[in-house]
């Protein structure tokens, strides 16, 4: 009880103060659900901070929310995974420039039973044919993240226009990677995931890898700095440093050394094109 | 079942482990709370007050407005702040968002409109039982009012109890304009999205059992008052 009451004077005390110190060693970065919620920054971002003394705080978001975050210039720095959008981004000025980082992969994950018999298969667009075919239960995120967006690339590369077939079998949930998993999870629905968040989710019920390893299920994430000359809020300098530190060796070895159960989650790729 | 059972499990063993950074997340969440409700207070009591005794025209569109305010959804609530707040927005400059300030904000406009709108119900039906002994005595409006609001007291702990609840339990809005930072703006309610997010079903439970533990202990701690209150002066 002691420590409960000191615990919420200390928050009261620092609630104030907390805006004052905007001016203190901290960073936002608009990044998205896969990073946070894949473990990923609370792995590496404590020797981020040790390196340099910049706490980073985290609002995790999916990757159209967190450009708009950045179009706003309620960020310093956005951490994404989509490409196009980031390409985008940088040529509305809102991001002055893109350095890819790291990558991973998405997967296809299924229920045990296997409706559309698409399991152990490599050919993630025969596997998105036989799902609409069957009208096998299909969990879409449909929130403009960058899962959304590979989705949707998905379907088109499958030769399908989701938009004019779908029927009640896909479920658009408008919601974050995992919330999704859960409602996949309840239906015994396909869905798309990338690789991170699926490895560490619990809830998993009856679902499982279905189709991995397709190089169309490649997934690449960015970091850009907030165009500070938009807005002169921006933390220039800091945001910075967070960038080069992330492309740096250090930070791509911090990023490499992430695992779950063995596995590992991303792989650096700074200074590629990708 | 295996959840629950497990969650309960959980929640004890967060408790007695002092894990510490459940209780700072636990102590964001009553400062968050208990500010919003002060504030929601300061802006509540004299305003359902005012409208309770004073006779105006649009009055009733103003009674109407506030029950309506009452059921303002979150999301919005969150999601106006969120603009005002923003960097691009007219608050931009003062840089709150994502700060446990922007959270109070968002959760008084919550919650003023529930405590002015109770409040305001209260204080009227005491107003038309003592209209003519208060008048009689010669108090002034203003002086009214503050009777009232003495004497209304411990219904008015009731009001202020079902705010700090809304507070305590609301997600929608702090969400948007705190942005749910590890150590920054992550409160219980927060946490338990987050947590369910991942699938991690037993700790999200188990968050809540905390939680509601402490709403609780709020409850007991207001009734234990309230009681000895009544003992006291009769």
């Amino acid at each position: 009880m002691k420590r409960l009451l000191q615990g919420v004077l200390a928050a009261l005390v620092m609630m104030p103060g907390s805006a004052a110190l905007a001016q203190s060693q901290y960073i936002i970065v608009a990044s998205t659900t896969s990073t946070e919620q894949s473990g990923l920054f609370g792995h590496i971002l404590p020797a981020f901070e040790k390196d340099t003394g910049i706490a980073v705080r985290v609002v995790a978001v999916g990757t159209g929310q967190a450009l708009d975050i950045g179009r706003r210039g309620d960020a310093d720095v956005v951490f994404v995974h989509d490409r196009a959008a980031e390409q985008k981004f940088i040529a509305e000025g809102a991001g002055v420039r893109r350095y890819p980082v790291m990558y991973n992969d998405f997967v296809l994950i299924g229920p045990s039973p296997d409706p559309a018999h698409v399991s152990g298969g490599r050919d993630i667009a025969a596997a998105f044919r036989a799902i609409a075919s069957a009208q096998a239960p299909f969990v879409s995120r449909a929130d403009r993240s960058g899962t959304h967006a590979a989705e949707l690339r998905l379907w088109k590369d499958a030769g399908i226009d989701i938009a004019a077939v779908k029927g009640p079998w896909y479920r658009e949930t408008g919601s974050g990677m995992g919330p999704a998993l859960n409602t996949a999870s309840g239906l015994n629905a396909y869905i798309l995931s990338d690789r991170g968040t699926w490895l560490n989710f619990h809830n998993r019920g009856e679902l499982r890898i279905v189709v991995e390893g397709d190089r169309r299920l490649f997934n690449q994430y960015g970091v850009m700095l907030v165009n500070p000359d938009r807005h002169p809020n921006v933390k220039k300098d800091l945001g910075q440093r967070f960038i080069d530190w992330v492309v740096s060796p250090r930070g791509q070895q911090a990023i490499a050394d992430y695992r779950i159960g063995g596995e590992q989650l991303f792989f650096p790729n700074a200074g590629s094109d990708s | 079942m295996e959840t629950f059972s497990q969650s309960f499990a959980t929640a004890f063993a967060m408790l007695v482990t002092h894990d510490p950074r459940l209780f700072r997340i636990v102590g964001l969440s009553v400062a968050v709370s208990l500010a919003s409700t002060a504030a929601s207070a300061l802006i509540g009591l004299p305003l359902g007050a005012a409208v309770a005794v004073a006779r105006f025209r649009g009055r009733s569109v103003l009674v109407v407005a506030m029950n309506a305010a009452m059921g303002l959804p979150p999301v919005v609530a969150g999601l106006v702040v969120y603009l005002v707040l923003s960097r691009s927005g007219p608050l931009g400059p003062l840089g709150l968002l994502f700060t446990p300030p922007a959270m109070v904000i968002a959760q008084t406009l919550l919650i003023a409109p529930i405590i002015a709108a109770l409040t305001r119900q209260v204080i009227e039906d005491a107003w038309s039982e003592y209209r003519d002994q208060l008048e009689s005595l010669g108090s002034s409006l203003a002086q009214s009012t503050m009777t009232l609001l003495w004497d209304t007291r411990y219904a008015l702990a009731t009001v202020l109890l079902s705010g700090f609840g809304r507070a305590s339990a609301e997600v929608g809005s702090i969400i948007i304009v705190g942005g749910n930072i590890d150590g920054v703006t992550r409160v219980m309610t927060t946490a338990i999205a987050l947590e369910t997010s991942k699938g991690d079903l037993a700790l999200a439970l188990g968050l809540g059992v905390v939680l509601l533990t402490l709403v609780t202990a709020v409850n007991v701690g207001v009734h234990a008052l309230r009681e000895w209150a009544r003992v006291r002066h009769g």
